[in-house]
């Protein structure tokens, strides 16, 4: 009974235990935040590595590809079908891509991949890294009228602004349309007032116009409120807008309202538009302001700028053309070149994907390298992609598959087998840490050990008296394990709840030391997500208090068993 | 054996026999005790004298158990205590002998009331011990207030004064009714008027209950308290046991 008592009484009384108990706290708090965020960091990167990766794919090693994927899958699913979920096929090429900017070309190297959009996003996380909403939810390479995400959609209220995406889509190709037309005319398309659609500044929403015109603004200006609404009526007609709503106070005051003209709309504002007519008479096979080549969907990072504070700018819009050079299946390879229409943006936040990466339909892509047997209709694919109900038997799939697929013409691999070195380099990076955060729990351990040698010191009368009043030994070395045992537990409560609390308000405190020294602890533009990603396993968190505990009882042991061991007659005598 | 040692009266109920014992004091072998015999019978107060150096404390430490001597036996109710488990002896020192020390030596984390409590619960297992706690508590309580420390249950040793907490250290010797009780320079620590005030008090249980009493002193106006003096020095006995009666009569 009395172990119970004094271990209460001396956790309550001994102001130097609370160091002990601050050592544990601290080094159990530090390891569950370290943990959770080193683990939420591994899983976004995983995620990322992962990225259009299925679980398993199957590759030619010939440049020209495996052919008549139909009979392939049937292959495999006569071998493992009962684990493939779904499956799709791709075309990878490497390829040049070609843009227009300022007047200048620039030519960047790319990898080109042919996929197919009904069986791709079943089959692969590529759908849902796609900026506008509806092609998440299925992808299709025809232009939206806009509606493109002006903000990463992931980051919340912290990420930055894209600037001039409001404008992507049909509307920007209008006006870029007009823009070569009455540059090739060597006039102004509006009569020197050609402006952008301004979007950001002057929209209130994505797809509106918003103009708001004071009285006092007019009159500088020398027009009425009528005049100016005419002229801005004409105007957004023109650029492919029609009115919506429009309201001219008593004050003078005037207010527009546009939507971009859609339908009906659209097609009786633009017989209206000389310039469009001009257009159809001279081009009148194409017409970039109605129609569209073949879509691509560029990595975002080939387009865009990232700033520092997180917003990007644009080179290249939904709605511009790109040229794409690329080697047909022959042998020896010819160049063939192509327009595409750029329809969307991939951004996986995987720089190596979104950089390198240009998507166009399969079949486009199949036709235009040749590989397609004009006789027998049979097309040729470089890869199927598998996704299993079970992924983590995607090992045992592979085995397989390699048994079924010679290794001579085909390459069967996991998507961990493609990523092998980076995650390795992963993995040895935790085991690393994960030692020298073991050491920093050592430290404290031998913070214990001496701060228990202490307090043994300090007890040693009253270890002598309760002997005396007939404790045994384990009574005393009891007394002790039992001290450092609740030792233990406070600390690693205390230390749990702190480290749970730390990372659940991890950004917050993130910003607030930020805000505190001016200097951002953890900067988007760097790792492309916007928050600290943190992941606490359940079990990491029960080892490390189980670790804390057991250090803390092991760490009383040896002053315990001394403890238990004094002589009585000495420890009396000790005054 | 020494015949001498026993006195007439009844069976001895602790008993020395030729005790030797020898401490390690860096290379010196300080010899303490070199022989020692001494009785002491049921009922009786035996005050233990000597100068400071002179092994009394030694002898008194081998008597309650807590050391066990090189040579020589002690024997309790005429049963050997030296050779025995140590478990035994921790069950002995805290069912039949009660200790008190110069230094009081009460826990400084427990309240009074705990500290006087303290044997019980090193008997007792938890559960027993809850079990039992009303009653155990009730009797300790009954105890102080009888030493006249009522007032003084739930305070902190650090907050009496010496008589008070040696008062209290006597408490918690006798709450398990032991006995024989071992006092080691029991006024030692404490001004004449309270020293005076606990050895009445240690008079007082002898005489109304009978209680056995072992007290070792270096002051013999302490020591005349009791009703036989031993005269210890150099590690031997040297007067020799003089049975009450004539002590009083010379």
């Amino acid at each position: 009974m009395y172990k119970f008592l004094l271990c209460w009484r001396y956790l309550k009384a001994r102001w130097i235990a609370l160091a002990s108990i601050v050592s544990v706290t601290l080094g159990v708090a530090t390891m569950i935040v370290v943990n959770a965020v080193m683990s939420g960091f591994q899983h976004e990167m995983h995620v990322r590595l992962k990225g259009i990766l299925a679980d398993v794919i199957i590759e030619s090693r010939s440049f020209e590809g495996l052919p008549d994927p139909e009979a392939h899958l049937a292959l495999i699913r006569r071998h493992v079908g009962q684990e493939v979920e779904s499956a799709t096929v791709s075309v990878h090429v490497p390829a040049m891509l070609s843009f227009q900017v300022g007047g200048r070309w620039i030519t960047r190297p790319v990898t080109l991949i042919g996929i197919d959009p009904a069986t791709c996003a079943s089959t692969c996380r590529f759908a849902e890294y796609l900026q506008h909403p509806a092609n998440r939810s299925r992808v299709s390479f025809q232009l939206h009228e806009g509606g493109y995400y002006t903000r990463d959609p992931e980051g919340g209220e912290k990420a930055g602004v894209r600037r001039g995406m409001d404008l992507a889509g049909w509307p920007w190709r209008r006006w870029r349309a007009r823009q070569r037309l009455s540059a090739a005319q060597g006039t102004s398309p509006l009569e020197g007032q050609a402006k952008k659609p301004q979007g950001n500044e002057q929209s209130s929403s994505r797809d509106l116009v918003h103009l708001e015109l004071s009285a006092a603004q007019l009159r500088q200006s020398g027009t009425s409120a009528q005049a100016a609404a005419a002229l801005y009526e004409s105007l957004l007609k023109q650029m492919g807008y029609r009115l919506v709503e429009k309201q001219i106070s008593p004050q003078g005051d005037l207010e527009l309202l546009a939507a971009p003209g859609v339908g009906g709309a659209d097609e009786q504002s633009l017989p209206q538009d000389p310039f469009a007519a001009a257009g159809q008479q001279e081009q009148k096979t194409f017409d970039p302001a109605r129609e569209q080549y073949t879509g691509c969907i560029l990595g975002m990072a080939i387009a865009s700028v990232r700033r520092s504070d997180g917003s990007e700018d644009f080179l290249l819009l939904p709605g511009d053309d790109v040229k794409l050079t690329l080697p047909t299946a022959g042998t020896p390879p010819k160049a063939v070149t192509e327009t595409f229409t750029v329809v969307d943006f991939y951004a996986s936040k995987m720089s190596e994907y979104d950089a390198n990466f240009v998507f166009v339909p399969i079949d486009k892509l199949q036709e235009l390298r040749g590989m397609l047997d004009p006789e027998t209709g049979t097309r040729y694919v470089s890869s199927i992609q598998l996704k299993l109900r079970d992924p983590s038997k995607a090992a045992q799939v592979r085995d397989r598959l390699r048994k079924v697929f010679s290794s001579t013409y085909y390459v069967v691999q996991t998507w961990r087998d493609r990523q092998g070195p980076l995650l390795a380099a992963v993995q040895m990076e935790t085991a690393i840490l994960n030692v020298l955060l073991f050491l920093i729990i050592a430290v404290a351990g031998f913070g214990i050990l001496a701060i228990f040698f202490m307090i043994v010191v300090e007890k040693t009368r009253d270890i002598g008296i309760l002997k005396a009043l007939g404790a045994h030994s384990t009574g005393v070395l009891g007394v002790f394990l039992g001290y450092g045992l609740s030792l233990g537990m406070v600390g690693a409560g205390a230390g749990l709840a702190l480290g749970l609390l730390f990372v659940h308000y991890l950004n917050q405190i993130a910003d607030g030391l930020g805000r505190l020294t001016g200097h951002r602890v953890f900067d988007p533009s760097i790792y492309y997500f916007y928050e600290i990603p943190t992941l606490v396993d359940v079990w990491t968190v029960a080892w490390i208090v189980l670790g804390a505990l057991a250090i803390a009882v092991l760490a009383s042991v040896w002053p315990a068993t001394r403890a238990a061991r004094l002589r009585v007659v000495e420890a009396l005598r000790y005054e | 054996m020494n015949e001498q040692a026993i006195p007439a009266q009844g069976h001895p109920l602790l008993e020395a026999r030729g005790v030797h014992k020898a401490y390690r004091r860096g290379a010196h072998r300080v010899e303490v005790l070199r022989g020692v015999d001494l009785a002491v019978v049921p009922g009786e107060f035996v005050a233990v004298v000597g100068q400071s150096g002179s092994g009394k404390s030694t002898l008194l430490h081998l008597l309650g158990t807590l050391d066990v001597p090189d040579q020589g036996q002690i024997l309790f109710r005429g049963r050997r205590v030296d050779n025995v488990s140590a478990r035994t002896r921790d069950r002995l020192r805290n069912a039949s002998i009660g200790m008190v020390f110069q230094f009081y030596h009460l826990l400084p984390e427990l309240t009074l009331l705990e500290n006087v409590l303290c044997p019980w619960m090193i008997r007792y297992g938890p559960w027993a011990y809850w079990r039992r706690r009303r009653e155990l508590e009730s009797h300790a309580r009954e105890l102080l207030a009888r030493l006249g420390l009522g007032h003084r249950l739930y305070h902190r040793p650090k907050e009496l004064s010496g008589g008070e907490m040696q008062r209290g250290a006597i408490a918690r010797a006798l709450i398990t009714q032991p006995e024989l009780l071992l006092a080691d320079e029991p006024t030692g620590n404490l001004d004449s008027r309270t020293g005076g005030e606990i050895l009445r008090l240690l008079a007082s249980l002898h005489r109304e209950q009978g209680l056995t009493i072992v007290m070792v002193t270096h002051d013999p106006q302490v020591a005349a308290a009791a009703d036989r003096v031993v005269q210890l020095q150099d590690g031997r006995v040297l007067a020799a046991d003089q049975p009450a009666a004539m002590r009083a009569a010379g």
